[in-house]
């Protein structure tokens, strides 16, 4: 029973990196940016949950809140920095991303101080349920429920709408996407934004899950994220899913196993290299066009 | 000269040796490194075995100089097998594999780090010097090597891998040899950082400082030696200038950064030369 209860955890947070990362994902398959600041982005959407869930009493209004602020927040990124950066070497508009990532990072411990905030009304993420003899929390179904709903819709959005397949077809081919009439910069946009609310989402169930959001959250979102993508072969999403919940289940075991000689956020960058050395164009061998 | 002086010193100096060595890796060669603290730290932990064994300096630098190095080419032969975007991301990991490892090992101090290293018996003021000297060394090679024939083949590689190999430039000889000399050097400062400081703990050599140097070699301008000195320098002293804004510091520092880049996204070389330029036509 404890080693299943190990593979549910390890599910969990799978589909927590899932969210978190699927929008580092987008940005670096458009546009070729390793955008660090996505990790700010999650942090913000955070703190708007709690902030907001805790100033008008319900944290589905908290929610709300933030998938609808944070997008904006997002796409303002990209108009203000990375825009005008787009016609340098790549690494530029990373290191300026990193600038705002440091910069907000230190604002919000500044703003909300080193401890963080918590909901005020913290019932919810200590509800439990018995499911078949295993214990699983409200916030742990909330999140699986959560990163099906978004890769389900994802796959629908990209596949059954104009704009979707818009989206994918700029993803591949941008200058023949743009011959067929496809916005470019529309579709930059709509990744930020997408890619934003998803990090917001994710962030505020991160913060029901340990019923806290505090600086160290971003640290720890930046690092394994940017892992995870690339397992995932650069730029693909379903490849971030897999690589998320593989991730996920191996760090629940590897904790376990591992401990006494690996930190836990080691464990990442472990499977990381040995399959990168394998397979050098990532999990699903998707190549990035 | 204050000791606080002197400690600026050799943070300048060390900081110099470790923005060249990876110009000379990312900016030169353009094999992007964004772990270059774990080759720093190798070196560090290297040398401060050495020393506690031995207490002999030249010996302490030189396996410093070794190990990193030796780590440096088995990630170089990595490099020779991802590709650009997950090399960043490989190196990335080398990072946090160096860090979590060590941090678990007991015979390397764990969480506490290595403490009680033996003095190099240069004094304070010896030690400064050797890194002041170390560091024009590193700055002088690095110049050479950019007007070199090994340069233009970094330079080569670093554009176009297939263009170089037309032109019988066999890109991955180059490779190793950009990230065996780029991480000995951050190895050799690794060394010093240990003799200045006498006690190293692994937080020390953590991904922020890769990620530090890196932007040291892109606000110097990627590729330029002297941008690279001058960032590494600029970037150093700005946390102290910016002292008495104590609390905002890292505010402080991300603006900074983010106005930099914004403002120059050519680094600190373009602005150089663009006013050369201006002050030639003028």
């Amino acid at each position: 029973m404890y080693y299943v209860e190990l593979a549910l955890t390890g599910v969990t947070f799978g589909c927590m990196y899932a969210m978190m990362s699927v929008g580092l994902t987008l940005v670096y398959g458009l546009l070729r940016i390793l955008h660090v600041a996505h990790a700010a982005v999650f942090a913000l959407g955070a703190y708007l949950t709690v902030l907001i869930a805790n100033s008008a009493g319900s944290v589905a209004v908290g929610f709300l809140a933030a998938i609808a602020l944070t997008p904006l927040f997002g796409m303002a990124i990209y108009r203000v920095l990375y825009e005008p950066l787009l016609k340098y070497h790549r690494d530029v508009p990373m290191i300026a991303s990193l600038g705002l990532l440091v910069l907000m990072q230190d604002g919000f411990r500044i703003l909300f101080g080193e401890q963080g905030v918590t909901f005020r009304d913290s019932s919810l993420s200590f509800t439990t349920y018995q499911v078949l003899g295993l214990t699983v929390t409200a916030p742990q179904i909330a999140v699986v429920a959560a990163a099906a709903a978004t890769f389900v819709g994802l796959h629908l959005f990209t596949t059954r709408t104009r704009i979707g397949v818009g989206w994918r077809a700029t993803v591949s081919r941008p200058q023949i996407a743009a011959s067929f009439g496809v916005d470019p910069i529309k579709v930059r946009y709509l990744n930020f934004a997408i890619g934003s609310g998803l990090a917001a989402v994710a962030g505020g169930l991160v913060a029901l899950m340990n019923n806290l959001v505090d600086p160290a959250t971003v640290t720890v979102v930046t690092y394994k994220a940017i892992a995870i993508i690339v397992l995932g072969g650069l730029g693909s999403v379903r490849g971030t899913l897999v690589a998320s919940l593989v991730l996920g289940v191996v760090e629940a075991y590897g904790t376990v196993f591992a401990g006494a000689w690996l930190d836990r956020d080691a464990i990442a960058f472990l499977v990381l290299i040995v399959l990168l050395l394998i397979r050098p164009e990532g999990f699903t061998g998707a190549r990035p066009a | 000269m204050t000791s606080y002086t002197v400690s600026l010193i050799c943070a300048v100096g060390i900081n110099v040796i470790l923005a060249v060595s990876l110009n000379l890796i990312t900016g030169l060669c353009g094999q992007i490194s964004l772990g270059h603290a774990a080759f720093f730290g190798c070196g560090a932990y290297a040398a401060a075995l050495v020393m506690v064994a031995t207490s002999s300096m030249p010996l302490a630098l030189m396996a410093g100089m070794l190990a990193a190095s030796a780590l440096g080419i088995a990630v170089g032969f990595a490099s020779l097998r991802v590709r650009k975007g997950f090399l960043a991301v490989t190196t990335i990991g080398v990072n946090f594999l160096f860090v979590g490892i060590v941090r678990k090992q007991e015979w390397l101090g764990g969480e506490m780090g290595v403490s009680g290293i033996p003095p190099t018996g240069l004094g304070h003021l010896g030690d400064m010097t050797l890194i002041v000297v170390i560091a024009l060394a590193t700055v002088l090679f690095s110049l050479y090597v950019t007007r070199s024939w090994m340069g233009f083949a970094f330079k080569a590689v670093g554009e176009d891998e297939q263009a170089a190999t037309t032109v019988g430039i066999g890109p991955a000889g180059y490779k190793l040899a950009a990230f065996g000399l780029g991480t000995a050097l951050a190895g050799v400062a690794g060394a010093l950082y240990t003799f200045f400081t006498q006690f190293i703990s692994v937080d020390s050599f953590d991904f922020t400082l890769s990620v530090m140097l890196l932007a040291m070699v892109v606000i110097g301008g990627i590729g330029s030696t002297w941008g690279a000195v001058a960032a590494a320098a600029g970037l150093t002293l700005l946390p102290e200038a910016i002292r008495f804004v104590n609390d905002y510091r890292l505010l402080v520092f991300g603006t900074v950064l983010i106005l930099v880049i914004r403002l120059a996204p050519g680094g600190i070389a373009e602005l150089a030369r663009g006013a050369f330029a201006r002050g030639r036509t003028s």
